[in-house]
């Protein structure tokens, strides 16, 4: 291993964001991990520490940092809140890189993000065929969330109810040229993203269905990847950057006046983080970069400040359908998105009740449910808690990860409340 | 250096997982919100009960190990930065409210209760926990008492040390003491609860605390008064106390600091004003409206150029939400901020507000100043970057100047901050000698070895008189 003064170095470049941080020790009240641990080395502002000590050159190697730093759902309640502007995910990201680069990639990671997420078409193959054998390991728990766990004691799954993959994901069911719709205003393409392709394909359809009924024209390219959160989570900046120039490279050639996205994780990477951590960017890369990033957009903001949604608002017809909103922490905080997605689920002609806490972390932090499970759960706990307070029917949130995450929750307490994007409850509204 | 035998001790009875001595955990714990110097302390514990917290001491005893207890670490005094391989108690794991007890109007906690959490809890039966301070969204009850935190509140209900009614704790030596009573009148023994608010952990480890409840207010009151000049607006404040008004809240924010906060907030503040005044007056609504009406005519009759009544309970915390975000606001201007709470008698608010414009100009440094005006004490906060050696030299020698001015206003070094370490060194031009003498005296016979958070108030720890 090459030597710390040299990480220390790396970590230099971090120095005047590091140096905001004034101690006052506010982000203890927002952050989820903390209300678990009451560690301080699991909130921003002990990270934030450890990583000026990385720059001071005080450890002897960095694995403590590492695994300290990792364990974050970079759910951003800290920066939301920080009195100082503390720019925490950019600094915990660039961090993670920094570290990742200096202490090469795990193995398994290798394969993961290398050989598969960077290459789209990969990754797609394996999925499918993953979809088509999960049967054999899993089974429908038969329950509102339509989950399924595990047939036999797996170390893999643990007692996790998963939502299954899709039978054929969304990319299949569209031309394989792309799709594209003539509209009568505006033009948007649509930035499927992984999850809703493959676990959800339904909030993709009636993202098209919602369209199509305001005359928004729409075009999906074919062959969309990953945005690279995952990659870029696990400090593979590498991965990342090849995700991103292969993304651009494809809407570069649409011609659309909004790229939306019905996943708040994809907005808030490709709005906030493409531009911000891109490896290196070119001035030319840079300007794409940022201009993309002004014209991405949450489909459920779009939806109610550049379309005209006023479908069942306030009629009552709710068939005695009460739903409650989760905000995802990467629509509310990291976008400042909480308005739209209720207004939707009101459009729809829903009752919209508010859970205690709608805008507290649900605990899925993508990776940090695969390697802090317990923590994890320990976190959406509260969570489903909130949720069943409210007696609601169904639960709505924008983000897909979150809906993963709630659903696991949901049916591990047995309860009888269905999941669903607001897209979703939207559509099912226009077809009645 | 604690030995690998006294780890295994510890972790024998508070369990592995609750004994923290990696070098990375050790960095987390090495400072607080004070801008001083980090110490890495050589262990950390989180004793989960009396019975553990009772170990932790007996161990630090027997084994003359400083010890540091630390609850949210907030402290802008240095109160919580421990002593070099001492062992730092941790209270999130004691955060447990036992009792609140709404027919006496008392509430029973440990120590890592959360302020806010209590003040909600209690808010919840209709009684009310009025000590505020900035950090109660985070802070414990804990580092409160210890610290005798004030807040926005204190000019009609008090500070910490007005709610405290007795608490349990071991002293140096590990024994369990019991002081004060459930009772509003105790006449027993010494008044060592009193003692112990605001001790800064130098004279026993608090285990349970009883608070004083009182019943909520009905109604309250909001308004902002804007002044071309700030001698207008101490005026304004000394003309309602003598008009024998006393508002829950009576704060002041100074030219830079509304400045900073509309650059932050685009909140539509007056930044030509030279400074604004943020009232509350809260009580039975009759009398609330009544003295609303005085407090605004006062501001009129004094010079304010303007007057915003709250009407709604939105336009209320719009109002408060300047006030609070004060403090954000001129963080984001500099990377380094110090915080300072020297404070004075309230008619002497115009000669301190002048006297921190004149140090700001003599040494060339940025102090916005907002505060409670309402009982004198001034946050006259500075903003530098403490990695120009040149210029943070400045700032503490205006710091010494501020502290020199409060003195000779009649004043005190710290309104609500404590003295930690960073007011050690400056505590006998307030109180004198002998006062120093007394109380390093009293500490010495209560804590022979010293382990009680050493350096902290009394002076350094190696000083022979100690």
């Amino acid at each position: 291993m090459a030597n710390m003064n040299e990480l220390a170095n790396l970590v230099k470049e971090l120095e005047e964001q590091l140096v905001t941080c004034i101690r006052c020790g506010m982000c203890q009240s927002v952050c989820p991990l903390f209300e678990q641990t009451r560690k301080e080395a699991d909130v921003a502002r002990g990270k934030l520490a450890l990583l000026t000590g990385l720059m001071e050159n005080i450890f002897t190697d960095p694995d403590g940092v590492n695994e300290r730093l990792n364990r974050c759902l970079l759910c951003g309640s800290c920066a939301a809140n920080c009195p100082s502007g503390v720019n925490v995910l950019e600094i915990f990201i660039k961090a993670r890189a920094i570290l990742t680069e200096y202490k090469g990639l795990s193995p398994a990671k290798q394969l993961i993000f290398k050989k598969m997420l960077a290459n789209p078409g990969t990754f797609d193959t394996l999925v499918a065929w993953a979809g088509k054998f999960q049967g054999l390991f899993a089974k429908d728990d038969a329950n509102a969330q339509g989950t399924s766990c595990a047939r036999l004691v797996s170390p893999l799954l643990a007692d996790r109810h998963f939502v299954p993959l899709a039978s054929t994901p969304f990319h299949k069911e569209i031309p394989e040229q792309g799709l594209k719709t003539k509209g009568t205003k505006l033009k948007a393409a649509i930035f499927t993203g992984c999850l809703i392709d493959k676990v959800f394909p339904n909030i993709a359809r009636s993202t098209i269905k919602a369209l199509d009924h305001h005359g928004v024209g729409v075009s999906i390219p074919s062959g969309q990847g990953c945005c690279g959160i995952p990659a870029l989570a696990s400090g593979d900046r590498e991965t990342f950057t090849r995700l991103v120039d292969h993304n651009l490279a494809l809407f570069d050639k649409e011609n659309f006046d909004v790229l939306v996205t019905a996943c708040a994780t994809c907005t808030s990477t490709i709005k906030k983080l493409w531009p911000s951590v891109y490896k290196d960017a070119s001035s030319g890369v840079k300007a794409r970069l940022e201009a993309l990033s002004k014209r991405t957009m949450d489909i459920n903001q779009f939806m109610v400040d550049h379309v005209d949604t006023k479908l069942g608002e306030s009629q009552g017809d709710s068939n005695g359908e009460t739903v409650t909103y989760h905000d995802p922490c990467h629509l509310k905080k990291s976008l400042g998105v909480s308005g739209q997605p209720r207004q939707m689920i009101k459009a729809a002609g829903k009752n919209l009740v508010e859970m205690s806490g709608s805008d507290k972390c649900c605990g899925m932090g993508g990776s940090f449910n695969v390697y802090h499970y317990d923590l994890s759960s320990a976190i959406g706990k509260l969570k489903q808690q909130n949720i069943s307070d409210t007696g609601c029917t169904t639960l709505s949130t924008g983000c897909p990860a979150c809906m993963m995450q709630i659903s696991d929750m949901l049916a591990k307490n047995n309860a009888n409340i269905r999941v669903r994007h607001p897209m979703e409850l939207y559509a099912e509204a226009l077809e009645k | 250096m604690i030995s690998q035998s006294i780890i295994t001790q510890l972790k024998e009875v508070l369990g592995s997982e609750n004994v923290l001595t990696e070098k990375e955990d050790m960095l987390t714990y090495s400072y607080d919100a004070a801008v001083l110097d980090a110490q890495m302390p050589g262990a950390v514990v989180i004793p989960a009960d009396t019975e553990g917290i009772g170990h932790v001491v007996k161990v630090c005893h027997e084994n003359r190990i400083p010890l540091t207890v630390r609850g949210a670490g907030t402290n802008l005094s240095g109160g919580t930065i421990p002593e070099g391989h001492g062992i730092v108690l941790l209270t999130g794991r004691l955060n447990k409210i036992i009792e609140i007890n709404e027919a006496d109007m008392y509430a029973v906690v440990q120590p890592g209760v959360v302020t806010a959490d209590l003040a909600a809890a209690v808010e919840a039966k209709g009684l009310f926990y009025p000590p505020d301070p900035g950090s109660q969204a985070v802070s414990t009850i804990g580092g409160n008492v210890a610290e005798n935190a004030g807040g926005l509140r204190g000019l009609k209900y008090g500070v910490t040390k007005d709610y405290v009614m007795g608490m349990r704790f071991f002293d140096a030596q590990g024994n369990y003491i019991k002081t004060g009573s459930r009772t509003v009148k105790c006449a027993t023994g010494y008044n060592i609860t009193g003692l112990m608010v605001g001790s800064e952990g130098t004279l026993g480890v608090l285990d349970e605390i009883t608070l004083k409840l009182i019943p909520a207010p009905q109604d309250r009151h909001s308004l902002v008064a804007v002044y071309d000049t700030i001698e207008q607006a101490s005026e304004t404040v000394a003309a309602i106390i003598a008009a024998r008004i006393v508002p829950a809240t009576l704060e002041i924010l100074d030219n830079f600091t509304i400045r900073a906060v509309e650059d932050f907030s685009k909140a539509g503040l007056p930044v030509e004003a030279a400074a604004l005044l943020l009232i509350e007056v809260d009580g039975h609504p009759a009398v609330v409206k009544e003295e609303g009406v005085k407090v605004e005519a006062l501001c009129k009759k004094l010079g304010a150029t303007s007057i915003n009544v709250a009407q709604t309970d939105a336009e209320r915390d719009k109002i408060w939400a300047a006030r609070r975000s004060a403090l954000s606001a001129l963080a984001k201007l500099k990377p380094t901020l110090v915080l300072e709470d020297a404070t004075v008698p309230r008619s002497k608010i115009p000669d301190m507000v002048k006297a921190l414009q004149d140090i700001a100009t003599t040494y060339k440094i940025d102090i916005g100043t907002f505060g409670h005006a309402g009982d004198g004490n001034l946050h006259p906060t500075i903003l530098t970057d403490k990695r120009n050696t040149e210029e943070f030299h400045r700032v503490e020698e205006a710091i010494e100047e501020i502290f020199d001015k409060a003195l000779a206003l009649g004043g005190t070094l710290s309104g609500e901050h404590g003295t930690g370490i960073a007011k050690a060194p400056f505590l006998e031009k307030e109180a004198g000698y002998s006062s120093i003498l007394f109380s390093r005296q009293l500490r010495g016979a209560l804590d022979p070895n010293n382990i009680l958070n050493p350096g902290k108030i009394t002076g350094v720890s190696s000083d022979t008189t100690n």
